[in-house]
C-alpha cells in the first residue's frame, strides 16, 4: 500500500475500491513489525485491528461509514481504552487495564477509527526525548542514533515510519510539537479546553491537552473536529459545541515573530537561517511580518516547571500500590506500601518532578514558588495576548535545535528542560500551537516551524499552517 | 481538690462539624451517595480515582452549602474555587481530597443557642466550606488486614467551623443540637451522629477567668453522639485544669474520646501534623455564586425553627414550652403549620400534636412520616369538639384511633358510625334529666337536703341514659337548674 499523507486520499481509494481497510491494517502491521527496533509501540492490537478493519470495509460497502472509517490510529500510552492496558510507560502501572475509555477514544471509535496499538512515551509524559520510558527508549526513524523527541516520541515515530496514518499524543509543554519537529510530522496542540482530558492520565491538569500527530494539517483538523467539543466528564472545557475547523486559503495575515527566538545563543545556525528565509518568503507573499519584543523568554521554562511539577506531585499521588498497578514486594505495612511502591515504581525523572512539585507547594515555600509561578503565568499570558491583539499569529521555531543524539542530554535535566523553551508558552497561556516541518533538512534531519495563535483561533491557525506546510514541502 | 478550684477557670470551646449532604449522588461522580449499601457497591472509576478520571461536579452540593450559610446569616462568597488537600492514606483514593481552602463558600454568621437559664447566646461561625468525604478504613473486619470501604469516598460534606465562643460542655451540647436541628430543617443532612453523617470535633482549652490569652488548645475527635460531645468536653476541661493546677504544661495535640471509659487519650501531637500542600484544584473551574443565584436559593428556604418559635409565641400566643416542643423536629413543625392552616384554635392544635399525636408515635416507635391523618381531618376533629359535638375524651379515645386506622375518613363520619356524637339540644337533655330525677326521688331529696356530692351520680345516670351522647356541659347546666330550683 502506498504511503498516504491525508485520510481524504485514503478514503477516496477506499470508496473506489482501490484499497481496503483490511489491506491498510496489514500494511501498518508489517511496517510495525519491520521497524521493531525503533521501539515505537508498547503493544500492538493486531487481531482486534484486523477485526475492526473488516467491519469498516463492510460499512464502506453499505455506505454507512463514519467520518474516520478505516483510519488507522496509534494511541499514546497515556490515553485510556476500556479493557486495554495503559501504563504511561511506567512500571507503576504494570499490568493495569483501564475500566473505561477516554472521551477521545470513544469519539474516534464512533466515527470508524481503528486503534492499532499503544505507543511508547516518556514516563507520565515527562520528558523531551522519550528516553524516560520504563520500557526502553524510542529511536528516530531517520537517524536511529537520535532521539525522536518527547514525550509523545512513540506516536511521532509511528507516524514518521508509516506504522499508522495518525497518532494521538498529549502536550503539556511541547510533547506533541517537539517530537513532530524532530520527526518531520505535523503536531498540533489545540486551545486548552477544546478536547476532553477525561481518560488522559494527568501530568499537569491545567497544561495537558490531547492532540494529533499526522502527516498533514488536513488530518490534524479532521481528527480534532471529531475529538473536540464539550464533555460532561471534563469540567475545565469550553461549555460549547466543537468548532468547525475550515482550512481557508489565500488570506493575508499579520504575523509577529520574536527576533530573540531566532538569533538567540544556542539556536542551530541553519535553523536560524531557515526561519529567516521563511520570514522573507512570507513577506514576499504579501503577509505582514513584524519583529516583536518578548523579553520574558527566560521566565517561560522556570514558570512551567514550578507549576507543572506542583500539579504533577498531586496528580501522581493516586499511584500508591494499593488498589491497582505495581505494589512493592517489600511492603510490610501501609507506609512502606506507599513509600516502596512509589520509589520502585516511578522512574528517576518522575521522582525528580514529584519532589520538585512537593517542594514548591510546601509550607514556607508556597508563596515564593507556587504563588509567584501563578503570577508569572498570568503575566506571560497577558503579554502574549498583547502581541496577539495586533497580530494573527506568532511565528517561532518549534525547538532551538534538531533532534539530538541519544544520551546527549540525558544526564543534564536543565539542558533537557531548555529544549522546551519555545513550546511551553502555548501551554502556559492555553493557546493553540502547531508545528509543521520547515523547508529542507538540517544535517539530514527535519526541523519544525511553530505557529501560535490566540485562544479559540484554531481554525485560522490551521488554515495558515496548512499553507505553510505546502509551501515548505514545495520549497 | 475542691470545686472552687475549677471555678477559677473558664473553658474556651470551638467546634468543627462535618455534615454529610443528602444528595443522591456523590460530590464529583454519579455514584450513589446513599448510606448502608454493602461495602464497595457505590464506586466507579471516578470515585476510586482511577488513572485519567476527572471530578464531575454535583451542583446540588453548592445549593446545600449556600442554604446552610443563609440559615446562619453567613456571607456567601461570590468567587469560589476548590482546593486540593494532599495526604496519603488508604481510604483516600486520589491521594488528595477536594475541598476549599482560602475561599470557603460561607464566611461569618451565627446560630443562637438557648441556655439553661432561658437566655439565648449567639455562637459565631468562622466559615462553612464544601469538601468530599474519604472512604472508611475498617480495622475490625479481618484478623490481619485493614479493609477499606470506598462507598463513602466522594460523598459530599460541608464543614462548619465555629468561633471559640462556647464556654461550657452544656453550650457545646446546645450548639450541636441546634446545628443538627438546622441541617434537618434544611433537609441537607440527616443529622445522624451514630452513622457518622454528622461528625463533630472539639477544640478545647482552659484559661483563668478574666485572662485574655487562650490556653493550649487540644482537639478532641471521635464523639459519635451529642451526649458524648458533652461528656468528652467535660472530661477534657477537668483534665486540663488538673494538669495546670498540678503545675504541668502540655502541648497542642489531637485526642480521641473513649466512650466506654468516658475519657480522652492522645492520638498525635500537632507537631506531627501533615503539610497538606493546599493548592487550587486545576480539574474544576472556579464558580460564581452571584446575587441572582443566592436569591434563588433563598426562595427555596423553608421556615426555620427560630422564626417558627417567634411566630408561635408572639403571633399564636403559645407558651415558650409549646413552641419549643413543636419546633424541635422539622416534621412536627411542618404538620403543625399545615394544621393551623385549617383551624384557628392554635392551643387545641398544639395540644393535639404534642399530646395524642406524639404519644401515638412514641408508643409505636414511629416517625412523623408514619402518621397519615391529613391535617385537614385533625382540624375537623378539633372543630367538632369546639362546637360541642364531641367530648375531648371521646374524640381522643374513640374517634382518633379510628382516624389513624383509616386516615382518609372524616372524623364526623367516624363519630356518626360509632354513634358518639354529643346531643346538646336542651329539649333532649331536659327529657333525660326529668326521667332520672323521677326515678330517684329519694336521692333528689338527699341532694336538696345538702348532699351536693350526689350531682355526679345524677350526671352519670343522665349520661348512661344518653348512651354517652349528651353534651356533659349542657347536661350539668340543666341538671343543676332542676335540682337547685
Amino acid at each position: 500500500m502506498k504511503r498516504y499523507t491525508a485520510y481524504s486520499d485514503f478514503r477516496r481509494d477506499l470508496e473506489t475500491g482501490k484499497v481496503t481497510c483490511v489491506q491498510a491494517v496489514e500494511h501498518y502491521l508489517n511496517q510495525i513489525e519491520s521497524q521493531q527496533d525503533l521501539n515505537a509501540f508498547l503493544e500492538v492490537w493486531a487481531d482486534e485491528a484486523r477485526a475492526k478493519a473488516a467491519e469498516q470495509d463492510a460499512l464502506i460497502q453499505s455506505g454507512k461509514a463514519g467520518r474516520l472509517a478505516g483510519m488507522v490510529i496509534a494511541l499514546k500510552d497515556n490515553i485510556c481504552y476500556a479493557g486495554h492496558n495503559v501504563s504511561a510507560s511506567s512500571k507503576i502501572l504494570q499490568g493495569f487495564e483501564s475500566l473505561y475509555s477516554a472521551t477521545v477514544t470513544e469519539r474516534l471509535l464512533a466515527e470508524g477509527a481503528i486503534f492499532i496499538g499503544r505507543t511508547n512515551c516518556d514516563e507520565f509524559a515527562m520528558g523531551a526525548s522519550n528516553e524516560n520510558s520504563a520500557f526502553g527508549l524510542v529511536r528516530n526513524a531517520i537517524d536511529k542514533e537520535r532521539v525522536p523527541g518527547g514525550s509523545s516520541g512513540g506516536s511521532a515515530v509511528a507516524v514518521q515510519g508509516d506504522m499508522c496514518l495518525a497518532a494521538l499524543g498529549s502536550d503539556t509543554g511541547g510533547s506533541i510539537r517537539q517530537p513532530a519537529a524532530f520527526t518531520g510530522t505535523v503536531g498540533y496542540k489545540p486551545t486548552y479546553g477544546t478536547i476532553s482530558r477525561y481518560g488522559l492520565l494527568a501530568y499537569a491538569s491545567s497544561f495537558d491537552q490531547i492532540g494529533p500527530i499526522t502527516r498533514s494539517v488536513e488530518d490534524a483538523a479532521l481528527l480534532t473536529e471529531v475529538m473536540a467539543g464539550m464533555d460532561e466528564f471534563d469540567a475545565t472545557m469550553f461549555q460549547e459545541p466543537a468548532p468547525e475547523l475550515k482550512l481557508e486559503t489565500g488570506k493575508k495575515y499579520k504575523i509577529a515573530y520574536l527576533k530573540e527566538a531566532i538569533e538567540r545563543d544556542g539556536i542551530h545556525p541553519e535553523l536560524s537561517a531557515g526561519m529567516k528565509n521563511l520570514i522573507a518568503e512570507l513577506e514576499r507573499q504579501g503577509h505582514t511580518l513584524t519583529p516583536v519584543e518578548f523579553p520574558y523568554l527566560d521566565y517561560l521554562v522556570p514558570c512551567y516547571y514550578v507549576l507543572t511539577t506542583a500539579e504533577a506531585s498531586s496528580n501522581l499521588s493516586r499511584y500508591q500500590g494499593l488498589m491497582y498497578g505495581y505494589r512493592s514486594p517489600d511492603a510490610v505495612d501501609l507506609e512502606s506500601t506507599f513509600k516502596k511502591s512509589r520509589s520502585q515504581g516511578f522512574g528517576p525523572e518522575v521522582q525528580r518532578r514529584i519532589m520538585l512539585g512537593t517542594f514548591v507547594l510546601s509550607e514556607g515555600y508556597y508563596d515564593a514558588y507556587y504563588t509567584k509561578g501563578q503570577k508569572v503565568r498570568q503575566f506571560i499570558t497577558d503579554k502574549t495576548q498583547d502581541i496577539l491583539a495586533n497580530h494573527d499569529f506568532i511565528l517561532l521555531p518549534t525547538t532551538p535545535d534538531i533532534a539530538f543524539k541519544i544520551g546527549e542530554k540525558a544526564s543534564n535535566p536543565v539542558a533537557m528542560y531548555l529544549a522546551d523553551i519555545f513550546t511551553v508558552q502555548a501551554n502556559i497561556t492555553g493557546m493553540p500551537a502547531v508545528s509543521v516541518p520547515g523547508a529542507g533538512t538540517i544535517e539530514g534531519m527535519p526541523w519544525g516551524v511553530q505557529v501560535m495563535a490566540d485562544r479559540k483561533k484554531d481554525s485560522e491557525l490551521l488554515s495558515f499552517a496548512h499553507e505553510l506546510l505546502e509551501q515548505n514541502q514545495n520549497a | 481538690m475542691t470545686a472552687s478550684v475549677y471555678d477559677k477557670y473558664e473553658a474556651v470551646i470551638g467546634l468543627e462539624i462535618h455534615a454529610q449532604l443528602l444528595t443522591h449522588s456523590k460530590a464529583y461522580s454519579s455514584d450513589s451517595a446513599e448510606f448502608g449499601a454493602a461495602p464497595n457497591e457505590h464506586v466507579s472509576a471516578i470515585s476510586l480515582g482511577h488513572p485519567g478520571t476527572l471530578p464531575k461536579h454535583n451542583k446540588t452540593v453548592i445549593d446545600y452549602a449556600v442554604k446552610m450559610g443563609l440559615a446562619c446569616e453567613a456571607q456567601i462568597r461570590e468567587f469560589n474555587y476548590y482546593a486540593r488537600k494532599n495526604y496519603f492514606y488508604a481510604d483516600l483514593p486520589k491521594g488528595y481530597q477536594i475541598t476549599q481552602d482560602k475561599t470557603p463558600i460561607c464566611n461569618g454568621g451565627f446560630v443562637k443557642i438557648k441556655l439553661k437559664d432561658g437566655s439565648t447566646k449567639k455562637i459565631g461561625l468562622t466559615r462553612i466550606h464544601m469538601e468530599e468525604d474519604a472512604g472508611k478504613s475498617m480495622h475490625d473486619q479481618d484478623l490481619y488486614d485493614t479493609l477499606v470501604d470506598y462507598n463513602r469516598a466522594g460523598v459530599p460534606l460541608i464543614e462548619i467551623v465555629s468561633e471559640p465562643d462556647m464556654r461550657s460542655a452544656d453550650e457545646a451540647y446546645a450548639y450541636v443540637t441546634e446545628m443538627r436541628k438546622l441541617v434537618r430543617y434544611l433537609d441537607i443532612c440527616d443529622g445522624n451522629m451514630e452513622e457518622g453523617s454528622l461528625r463533630c470535633d472539639a477544640n478545647v482549652s482552659v484559661r483563668l477567668k478574666g485572662a485574655e490569652k487562650f490556653g493550649t488548645k487540644v482537639e478532641v475527635k471521635n464523639m459519635n453522639s451529642i451526649s458524648n460531645v458533652k461528656r468528652a468536653i467535660e472530661y477534657e476541661i477537668i483534665r486540663q485544669i488538673d494538669l495546670l493546677e498540678a503545675g504541668e504544661t502540655f502541648t497542642s495535640e489531637t485526642r480521641s474520646f473513649d466512650a466506654l471509659k468516658g475519657t480522652t487519650f492522645s492520638m498525635r501531637s500537632k507537631e506531627e501534623a501533615n503539610d497538606y500542600r493546599y493548592f487550587p484544584e486545576p480539574d474544576l473551574p472556579p464558580f460564581i455564586a452571584d446575587q441572582a443565584y443566592v436569591s434563588s436559593i433563598r426562595e427555596q428556604m423553608p421556615a426555620l425553627p427560630d422564626a417558627l418559635f417567634d411566630k408561635y409565641t408572639k403571633e399564636l400566643g403559645l407558651s415558650e414550652y409549646d413552641a419549643q416542643v413543636l419546633t424541635d423536629l422539622k416534621e412536627i413543625a411542618a404538620y403543625f403549620e399545615e394544621l393551623i392552616g385549617f383551624t384557628s384554635n392554635y392551643k387545641a392544635a398544639a395540644n393535639w400534636v404534642m399530646g395524642s399525636v406524639k404519644s401515638y408515635l412514641n408508643e409505636n416507635a414511629l416517625e412523623m412520616a408514619d402518621f397519615h391523618v391529613p391535617a385537614k381531618n385533625l382540624a375537623e376533629l378539633i372543630a367538632l369538639i369546639d362546637s360541642n359535638k364531641l367530648s375531648n375524651s371521646v374524640a381522643g379515645q374513640r374517634v382518633f384511633p379510628v382516624m389513624i386506622e383509616q386516615p382518609e375518613r372524616s372524623p364526623l363520619n367516624i363519630a356518626e358510625e360509632l354513634n358518639v356524637l354529643q346531643e346538646s339540644d336542651a329539649g333532649f337533655i331536659e327529657g333525660l334529666v326529668q326521667q332520672v330525677l323521677e326515678a330517684n326521688p329519694a336521692k333528689v331529696a338527699e341532694y336538696q337536703g345538702g348532699k351536693k356530692g350526689l350531682l355526679g351520680m345524677f350526671m352519670g345516670e343522665v349520661m348512661k341514659l344518653s348512651k354517652g351522647k349528651a353534651d356533659p356541659k349542657e347536661a350539668t347546666r340543666i341538671l343543676s337548674e332542676y335540682l337547685d330550683k
